[in-house]
């Protein structure tokens, strides 16, 4: 146990890097199975430990950092390494641990061109330590290393498997991400020099920063939200995902939708608000606007696009809007419904991202006018495909409902001081972009699942169902997604009483609860 | 100090100039040992050379651990903690460049043992460098290290672009110099001294002479031509372009990094109360290198240009801190970030020639897209080079990052607004810089080989270990920066007399 309570974050962070390491030494003669058969147990390794705290993870505490490491690390500038988890960070830890052996086990037999496994692989294992390093790390240069470790094997893995133009692609996510991450530091070493006393501890930021002024703190805050805002993506800063999301590979996208876009909301979360509170009010409504922009115009930008995947991706920045529209609620209902949204959103559009590699690798295209017919075809994915877009679509009993329909609620009401009529018409705005989710998704379905088969007759190839390893990476996804759907209370119960100390400072300053009878639904849902 | 008639011999501490008479001993013993048995010798003076600067390393760590400051000549050359950290990485720098150059030297038919005797008096002038803290041994030390690296960028003697570049940088050179040794004597016009410790006394209160302003900014732009600030940049791409590669390395790590030394000492012990004088100048100098450096980088066609144009971007970002020198909330922040930059910098540049040597050995050319679909052919080096280009862009985890973060970190603690807007112009440089390095790496790994010639490259074991060397730097700095935090971190201020 207590080997479980002082190593065990450290060692599901740092196998996968000594993993990569194994994986690029072993020489090409022993074989291609053996790198696969290392990396997937690397990560399982990784994730046995993931579950291990899981299980010994204590629910009524959930606001308390547990198996919490602070040891010295970089004391010229007095960096510590500190990593721990509660309640946020778990979901999104765990959602880590899953998705990558997932991915591992999906290329099993269908690597990208130009093939070569054995750098892949050790890119994805990279790829891991960076991830979960960001959920876990509670000192803000340990994040920003993470949160940077990341950059680079995602820019790789587009520049080598991705698709046509990924010469172009990837070296915008880069440097659009470099840029937000080089306004990001500036934040934190601001943070830091006004702090008293001076720390990057993000648990002592909230009280050392209190006597700033709160201009300074507006604009503090504002640095993080474009550094933060450019992973998430927000509206104006979104455009290098759909070129990302469109050129990388199957995996890669399926990665970046599923944890890495959660990088930048869990910042919001996890950094920005709880520690700069006062300034979070001032920019909240800010960020509610651009949250909802980015909800209409990633749905009208689905509706015109012609590659299921783009379109994909561009229904991520809609997703990615309901989110940062609970965040930007800055109420305890708000952001737990943002943190059920991204793990939903994780689920769903990685879902989705598999499918559509599949249907690649099948048809030889995504161009949507050129498919149909999947049911007749593959029935098997052609109702995985339904059944994914139903989730994302928001269908009350998938896991993507939870994210998205209390993340409307709660701007009927947000926080104290913010202006609940503006609220109102995001809430209403909003739930029409529910209504072009909806339209979007299922024109979607109906080009790509319905009619008759185009492939027939033409001299193409029997269009086989899904393989083995197809089924087992898909499986635990949709099991997943239905099973949140069914039972949410099960991550409301792990983030609630996180959520609530992140926004301690914001709570106590107001005059009671920010909006009682929301909270007691919540508190209603999880009683039952 | 003149006014002192009868002589004295000085106090002479011997053990605190243990490195500056090993690396003598050992230029003497390369050139006797060439004119006395020529060809017997000749596979063995690199080794010599190498040994040389192993072996004056040994004085070094035993002054380290003796830890105590050590002052000579009335003050003119003192023994500190900062000295010696610099010293040794002066010392091993040289001892990577060796390694470098040791097959190219040999194989290219140069004169070898005078190259190595050059290399020797050049890396003495930079150790005495670190120690110097009076005007003139500042620049006698200068020209000790100035004139032999003239002559050693024209190696290539049959080479009309190796000439141009050894003639370049020796007009540059010498202009630079006059320059400064003008202004050197207005600030001890200005002072009385040539002493740092007492210019400092010299040109602080409330009123500065005009005759000292000029001074200052004389003496600060002397170095800025040294280390290839813009505007005072415009001999570095022909110079790295011309001379033979190992040198381009020597010149674009050490020769640069002496400079930097330099500035340093003297705005630290010297001109420190004049930042009414030197900070404006800086900025500019700073924020002018930077975004010239890197808008310039983005159009070069040859590795070697681009890595000149990108050091004078590095320059930029090395000066950006010296920006907010001697605020009162800044303290030896700078010094440390620009000490720290130095030797971080030294070995993931050194790092990328090495694997840019490597390349040429098989491609024969420097151009850009000789690297297309390295991958293919030499993962390794692949690896390495990505390693090096991420670290200059500044990437966490690689040093690199540790390096740019505490320039920022100098620049924010200033609180104002000139420290926040450099900061601001050093993020966005940033991610200028990341676009070259970035389309590099991008094309070794993503790109086809030119050809479809996958041929192995076949490295010697010198540049191997040079370039593992300089690899494992990179990455253990980046990790654990504390490891180089330890030493910039100790008694820096006991700088001066």
């Amino acid at each position: 146990m207590d080997f479980l309570e002082t190593w065990g974050i450290s060692i599901a962070v740092f196998v996968p890097v000594i993993g990569a390491l194994v994986v690029m030494l072993i020489p090409k003669s022993w074989g291609e199975d053996l790198y696969k058969q290392v990396a997937l147990a690397v990560s399982l390794v990784s994730g046995g430990f993931g579950i291990a705290m899981l299980v010994n993870f204590n629910f009524d505490d959930t606001g308390r950092l547990q198996y919490l490491v602070d040891k010295k690390w970089i004391e010229a500038i007095s960096s510590r390494y500190i990593v721990g988890l509660d309640g946020i960070s778990l979901p999104l830890f765990l959602l880590t641990l899953l998705i990558v052996p997932l991915c591992i086990i999906y290329s099993w037999n269908h690597f990208p061109e130009p093939h070569n496994p054995k750098a892949l692989l050790a890119l994805i294992l990279l790829l891991e330590t960076g991830m979960l390093g960001s959920f876990v790390a509670q000192d803000l240069i340990l994040f920003f290393v993470f949160f940077e470790v990341v950059l680079l094997p995602m820019f790789f893995m587009i520049a080598v498997w991705g698709g046509e133009k990924r010469q172009y692609a990837s070296l915008k996510f880069f440097l659009f991400t470099l840029f937000g991450s080089a306004l990001m530091i500036l934040s934190f070493l601001a943070m830091f020099f006004l702090a008293d006393p001076h720390t990057f501890d993000m648990r002592a930021l909230p009280t050392a920063l209190q006597g700033v002024a709160l201009s300074t703190q507006v604009l503090i805050f504002l640095g993080m939200l474009i550094g933060l805002g450019i992973k998430v993506p927000m509206f104006p800063f979104h455009t290098w995902l759909p070129d990302a999301h469109t050129q990388a590979p199957t995996v890669g996208s399926v990665i970046l939708a599923a944890v890495l876009l959660k990088l930048g909301t869990y910042g919001f979360v996890r950094i920005a608000i709880p520690i700069l509170p006062a300034a979070a009010v001032k920019v909240a409504p800010l960020i509610g606007v651009l949250a909802v922009i980015g909800i209409i115009y990633g749905a009208l930008g689905c509706l015109a696009q012609t590659d299921m995947k783009r379109l994909i991706a561009f229904s991520s920045v809609a997703h990615m809007g309901f989110v940062m529209l609970g965040i930007s609620t800055l109420t305890q209902f708000g952001i737990n419904a943002a943190i059920f949204g991204m793990v939903a959103h994780g689920l769903i559009t990685g879902m989705l991202f598999f499918i559509a590699g599949s249907v690649k690798e099948r048809y030889h295209t995504l161009e949507i006018s050129k498919l149909g017919g999947l049911l007749l075809d593959a029935p098997k994915m052609g109702w995985l495909l339904g059944l994914c877009v139903m989730a994302s679509l928001g269908l009350p009993g998938l896991a993507g409902f939870w994210g998205e329909f209390p993340a409307i609620l709660s701007s009927y009401s947000p926080a104290h001081g913010l202006n609940v009529e503006l609220y109102r018409i995001f809430m209403v705005i909003s739930a029409l972009g529910t209504v072009l989710a909806a339209g979007y998704l299922l024109w979607l379905l109906q080009r790509v699942a319905f009619g008759p088969s185009k492939s027939h007759g033409d001299g193409h190839e029997q269009i086989h169902d899904m393989h083995v390893s197809e089924g087992l990476a898909w499986a635990p996804l949709i099991a997943l997604i239905v099973a949140l759907g069914v039972y949410p209370g099960i991550m409301f119960k792990s983030t609630d009483a996180a959520v609530a100390k992140s926004l301690a400072a914001c709570l106590v300053d107001d005059k009671g609860p920010t909006c009682p009878e929301l909270a007691d639904m919540l508190h209603a849902e999880r009683g039952k | 100090m003149l006014a002192e008639v009868a002589f004295t011999a000085p106090h002479v501490d011997f053990a605190a100039l243990a490195p500056e008479i090993v690396l003598t001993a050992g230029a003497v013993l390369v050139i006797l040992l060439d004119a006395l048995a020529l060809d017997k010798i000749k596979p063995f003076i690199s080794i010599i050379t190498g040994a040389t600067l192993l072996g004056a390393m040994i004085p070094i760590l035993w002054l380290a651990n003796n830890g105590v400051d050590r002052s000579l000549f009335g003050g003119a050359f003192v023994v500190d903690n900062f000295a010696l950290l610099l010293k040794a990485m002066f010392l091993l720098s040289g001892y990577v460049v060796v390694l470098l150059a040791m097959n190219y030297i040999a194989e290219g038919d140069y004169w070898e043992s005078e190259f190595y005797a050059m290399m020797l008096s050049s890396l003495l002038g930079m150790v005495v460098m670190c120690s110097a803290r009076d005007l003139l041994t500042i620049f006698v030390a200068l020209e000790l290290l100035s004139i032999p690296a003239y002559m050693l960028a024209t190696w290539r003697k049959r080479d009309l672009k190796s000439n141009e570049a050894g003639i370049k940088y020796y007009l540059m050179g010498v202009f630079a110099s006059a320059i400064m040794l003008y202004g050197m004597s207005l600030v001890f016009g200005a002072s009385g001294s040539t002493l740092l410790t007492d210019v400092a006394k010299g040109l602080s209160g409330d009123n500065v002479r005009p005759t000292a302003v000029v001074g200052i900014l004389f003496v600060v732009i002397g170095f800025a031509f040294k280390v290839s600030a813009f505007p005072f940049h415009a001999w570095a791409p022909d110079t790295y372009e011309g001379a033979p590669t190992p040198v381009t390395a020597f010149l674009a790590v050490a020769s640069k990094a002496a400079g930097f030394v330099a500035i340093v000492q003297l705005i630290y012990v010297g001109f420190g109360t004049r930042e009414d004088v030197y900070q404006p100048l800086l900025w500019v100098l700073a924020a002018g290198s930077m975004t010239a450096g890197n808008l310039m980088a983005l159009r070069q066609k040859n590795i070697v240009r681009l890595m000149a144009y990108s050091g004078i971007a590095q320059a930029g970002y090395m000066l950006a801190p010296l920006v907010v020198a001697g605020n009162d909330k800044v303290g030896d922040k700078p010094l440390q970030a620009i000490v720290g930059y130095l030797v971080i910098y030294a070995a993931m540049n050194l790092g990328a020639f090495g694997v840019i040597m490597a390349v040429a050995r098989k491609t024969r050319s420097a151009e850009i897209s000789s690297f297309r679909g390295l991958f293919h052919y030499a993962p390794a080096l692949t690896v390495a080079m990505t390693v090096f280009l991420m670290s200059l862009a500044g990437i966490p985890p690689l040093a690199g990052w540790y390096a740019k973060f505490q320039v920022l970190s100098a620049l924010i603690s200033a609180e104002n607004a000139s420290g926040v807007a450099m900061g601001i112009l050093v993020g966005v440089n940033s991610v200028i810089a990341l676009y070259y390095y970035g389309t590099i790496a991008r094309s070794m790994w993503a790109d086809d080989a030119p050809d479809g010639d996958l041929t192995p490259v076949r490295v010697p074991p010198a540049l191997v270990s040079a370039i593992v060397i300089t690899a494992a730097v990179t990455v253990v700095f980046g990790v654990l920066p504390q490891a180089i935090g330890h030493f910039t971190n100790g008694g820096l201020l006991a700088i001066g007399g």
